[in-house]
């Protein structure tokens, strides 16, 4: 306690510095004033009495300093005055002070904002109990390597499974709300009874749903996100107990889930029911509607897990061949579902983010050497007054530290707002898949990130000058304009320091040159279809539409009612739009041919008769189905090209047929037609086989319309919206976009687009830092070479002598850095495979056109000085020393 | 040179308190001149090194200080011992005799050993 009061008030004697030194000169004055008195009095003159005194007080200045020493903390004062001298260099110099805290800024920003992403997504724990423990656990079909599981299968993997605390499944549909304001599409999702025990969540009001409440007889129940509680129901607590019609059933609320619940999935489902397993689907093997999700015995790994499932379903596979043959299983942590696309994409960008951080703080870093370089007098005369190595360290650290904190602090301001607006840049229907970006910002995680990187920033900063110092020489050094050994140890350093900033910049240009590249060739692909001048919208009808003839009377009149329209030129009706997903497969087996029982998986879409016309794809022979082919008329079917030439190679497909895996007789069509392949999934993946039913063979309530326009049809949107809901106001409208909209939105199509342009604006920025550095190591070169060059100049060397002495110098240093460069690019951009597409990671082409802007840039960054190197008027160089 | 000064510094804060406990309170100068009466005039204090002294007892606690006017009507500064320096002060006195006493048995004739 004592010590610690001794110790504070020490402290405090730092900031008290004027009072106590007063206050001591008064008390040693008074004490001598004693002594003389004293000695005159024992008859001593008052001039030996005087000397007296002070001879016994010893040393005055020893004595204060002592004191002193003891009225605060030496080591504390001194850094005080460290900090003050350095505050003051720092604003004598403000063009020096400015550049590199605006560096340090720039590059704490981009990488704490990239890292508050990454956090986000991969580094918070999800909001479940023991998130590592749970498992995507799901079947895989040849094609699907993250397929459905069917809901007979669930109930087998659940008996029969050995690795499983508990295995529920989870489904998503889209409902129609009946509301004040007509009928509103919502997002729900039905699950298994213990789906919330399984995560570990609770609902903060009401209850959790029992056990059996998902059979057949329960009762119909439902749990409320607590978004939608907040929004529909206005918080209120008897929202329990009170019922809510969902398709025309009402619904009893049980409970609401946390606000911090999300479950990325199932995107924002506002609402949450049991299966209900009625009939239909749920009674199929072959119905793939469901996925599991597990939690892990304690001990059991993944790979135990995935064995287990597998043996299952091997199990499965013999028990029931005709549904399950080929239908494996796997597992993956929940967290890679919940996560899924967005992963490689933020590591990318955390590492092209990393890379700017470095090239701005090896620039800061130079800079800080060339300083130093300019400050070797000083720094020799302190030495040679008497101040130690470590104190001079010490100055430099202080000022490292004084840079990083200033450029840490406006870089964790900036990064905030560069994380709104990024956050801000992601489209509504993207955001729905990624909720957990939801609690982005800038929390104890992040800034333990930003407070590694300032400690690494001024360990970088503090030592490089401090190397340096190694090798002051004290007696050159304060020799009047000495220049020896020591600037040529910097321009060592310094260049090699250039080298490295020009690397990170190849690598992050090339790394921006190869998405670009992989992005224009997404954009290249062929989507089967001329998208432009699309409108595209989904329409679910009541459930009084039900009956087939109905729903096709509803189509049909959908369809004359916007053809109707100025502006129209034609509309089409399909179940599900291209350029959405492969998936929704079929099993399809060929009358007369031998069949053992494989699974031939095609894509299989619903569509309407001027589907082919609408879309303007490319019927390849055959014909395409009329409006009248309806369940009145035999069965009929068109197959996409790949179909075509994976099943019919060599072999006219028109007019042979198709059924399912028992060719049941209502299921046999004939193909009359073959059309170019049409992309139904994403941009970047691959064409499937395809065929295409005639809606009205095939009618349902929930269908999309495909509208084209002659232009302008983001403006027929409106129009087109109001005119079916008319037709029947209990029809909803939903999803209105335009084909290049959607395109352009598409998940794959975004994560490319936004990471593209991100890498690009670290690759500009680096590319920046590198050139300016490499000017600045020139620059330097050139004012340290003067009086050689005046030598030279004098001596007859011509002015283009001169300039190539200084751009080989530069290009020396160019060249250098763009060949390890190519090599660190080549290297890391085999680690994004990934993200590339249609291109290599050592696309030649993008190797060449970034070395060409690297040394280009580099030629003209080094000019300027070769210029005034040339310039030099040798009379005046010579005479400046 | 320091190992000596640093014993020095112990004592000197014990003195320091002991005659701040007789004389009550003094100013620096008094406090040098005691120490050297006492001593018999054996011990040649230098008198600078008591300021840095007194401001440790004085951070610590033991003391406090106070411009007061000396019995010649010089201004100066007085130093008082404060009621956790005197406990302070017993207890040192009472240590120091321990160590002395111990200290004095080693120099002491050995013959009750042998």
């Amino acid at each position: 306690m004592r010590r610690l009061r001794a110790w504070l008030l020490r402290f405090k004697g730092i900031f008290l510095k004027d009072t106590r030194e007063r206050d001591l000169a008064d008390e040693l004055e008074s004490h001598l004033q004693l002594h003389i008195d004293d000695n005159i009095r024992a008859g001593m003159s008052e001039h030996e009495a005087r000397r007296i005194a002070m001879m016994k007080l010893g040393g005055l200045d020893q004595a204060k300093e002592a004191y002193r020493d003891r009225a605060t903390i030496p080591f504390l004062e001194s850094i005080a005055q460290d900090l003050r001298f350095t505050l003051r260099q720092l604003r004598k110099n403000p063009a020096f002070t400015i550049t590199a805290i605006v560096m340090i800024a720039l590059g704490i920003s981009a990488s704490v904002a990239i890292f508050a992403f990454v956090d986000a997504a991969l580094i918070k724990p999800l909001p479940y109990r023991d998130p590592s423990r749970l498992i995507l656990a799901t079947e895989t079909t040849p094609q699907i390597p993250q397929a459905n599981l069917s809901y007979p299968d669930y109930l087998d993997w659940k008996k029969l499974n050995r690795v499983f605390e508990s295995l529920d499944v989870y489904g998503q549909r889209g409902h129609v709300l009946s509301t004040s304001e007509g009928m509103e599409k919502i997002i729900g999702a039905r699950v298994s009874d213990g789906f919330f025990r399984t995560l570990g969540v609770t609902p903060v009001i009401g209850r959790d749903f029992f056990t059996g409440e998902d059979l057949p007889q329960a009762p119909n129940t439902m749990i409320l996100s607590y978004a939608s509680w907040q929004k529909r129901f206005g918080a209120k607590q008897e929202i329990i107990g009170q019922s809510i019609i969902v398709d025309e059933i009402p619904f009893l609320v049980v409970g609401v889930l946390p606000q911090n619940f999300h479950f990325a999935p199932v995107e924002d489902a506002e609402f949450w029911t049991t299966l209900h397993p009625g009939g239909g689907c749920f009674l199929r093997r072959s119905c793939h509607s469901l996925r599991g999700v597990a939690r892990l015995k304690t001990g059991v790994s993944l790979a135990a897990a995935l064995d287990d499932v597998t043996r299952i379903a091997k199990e499965l596979e013999v028990q029931y061949p005709d549904s399950n043959r080929n239908q494996g299983a796997t597992v993956a942590p929940l967290s890679q579902l919940i996560v899924g696309d967005a992963k490689p994409v933020l590591l990318l960008l955390l590492g092209g983010a990393g890379l700017l951080l470095l090239i701005a703080c090896i620039n800061v870093a130079s800079l800080l050497l060339v300083r130093s370089e300019t400050r070797r007098r000083e720094l020799s005369v302190r030495r040679a007054l008497g101040a130690t190595r470590a104190r001079l360290v010490r100055q430099f650290v202080i000022e490292g530290l004084v840079i990083v904190v200033v450029g840490g602090v406006a870089g964790l301001i900036t990064s905030h707002w560069a994380m709104k607006i990024l956050f801000g840049l992601i489209p509504a229907d993207m955001m729905a898949g990624m909720p957990y970006l939801n609690n982005l910002g800038l929390n104890v995680r992040v800034l333990m990130f930003a407070f590694a990187i300032a400690a690494f920033a001024t360990a970088l900063f503090s030592l490089t000058p401090a190397f340096r110092l190694a090798t002051l020489d004290v007696r050159e050094g304060m020799a009047e304009g000495g220049r020896g050994a020591a600037g040529k140890v910097w321009t060592r350093i310094g260049s090699k320091l250039v080298v490295l900033e020009l690397t990170t910049a190849m690598v992050l240009l090339v790394g921006a040159g190869l998405l670009g590249k992989s992005f224009y060739r997404l954009l290249q692909v062929s989507a089967g279809f001329e998208a432009k001048n699309l409108i595209t919208m989904r329409v679910s009808a009541p459930s009084a539409y039900g009956k087939d003839e109905d729903t096709i009377a509803l189509g049909r009149k959908v369809v004359s009612e916007i053809e109707n329209l100025p502006g129209v030129t034609s509309v089409a009706l399909a179940h599900t739009l291209p350029l959405s997903f492969n998936g929704n497969t079929d099993w399809i087996r060929f009358v007369g041919r031998a069949y053992n029982g494989e699974h031939n998986e095609v894509n299989e879409r619903q569509v309407s008769s001027d589907y082919f016309a609408t879309l303007q794809a490319k019927l390849l022979r055959g014909r395409t189905f009329t409006d009248f082919e309806d369940l009145s008329k035999p069965r009929v079917v068109l197959i996409n090209q790949a179909l075509a030439k994976k099943y019919f190679p060599g072999e006219d497909p028109i007019g042979q047929r198709i059924g399912d895996t028992d060719l049941s007789p209502s299921s046999i069509k004939e193909i009359i037609g073959v059309v170019d392949d049409i992309r139904e999934g994403p941009l970047d993946s691959e064409i499937w086989p395809a065929e295409y039913y005639p809606f009205n063979q095939s009618p349902d309530t929930d269908f999309s319309v495909i509208v084209r326009t002659s232009q302008g049809e983001e403006s027929l949107i409106p129009t087109v919206s109001e005119a079916i809901r008319k037709i029947d106001s209990r029809i909803n409208v939903s999803n209105q976009t335009t084909m290049t909209q959607k395109a352009s939105n598409a998940p794959t199509v975004y994560l490319r687009r936004s990471s593209t342009w991100l890498v690009a604006g670290f690759a500009a920025v680096a590319l920046l830092l590198g050139i300016v550095g490499l000017y600045g190591v020139i620059a330097y070169s050139v004012s340290q070479r003067t009086r050689e060059i005046g030598v030279r100049i004098a001596l007859g060397a011509q002015r283009g002598t001169v300039y190539r002495l200084i751009l080989k110098e530069a290009s020396l240093l160019a060249l250098t850095g763009i060949v390890i460069g190519i090599a660190c690019a080549i290297l890391a951009a085999t680690f994004m495979r990934k993200l590339l597409f249609g291109t290599p990671p050592w696309d030649i082409t993008t190797l060449v056109c970034v070395a060409l802007v690297l040394g280009v840039s580099a030629l003209l960054a080094s000019f300027l000085p070769a210029r005034r190197a040339a310039s030099v008027d040798p009379i005046s160089a010579l005479r400046a020393e | 040179m320091s190992t000596k000064n640093e014993i020095w510094q112990g004592t000197l804060a014990l003195m320091i308190l002991k005659t701040l406990d007789s004389l009550g309170p003094l100013h620096g100068y008094g406090v040098a001149r005691r120490i050297e009466q006492i001593s018999g005039d054996r011990l040649s204090l230098n008198y600078g090194t008591l300021y840095p002294a007194l401001l440790k007892l004085e951070q610590e606690g033991w003391i406090t200080s106070e411009w007061g006017t000396s019995e010649n009507n010089r201004k100066a500064k007085y130093y008082k011992l404060t009621r956790a320096g005197r406990k302070q002060l017993a207890i040192e006195e009472k240590e120091w005799n321990q160590t002395t006493a111990i200290v004095a048995r080693f120099f002491k004739p050995v013959e009750e050993q042998s």
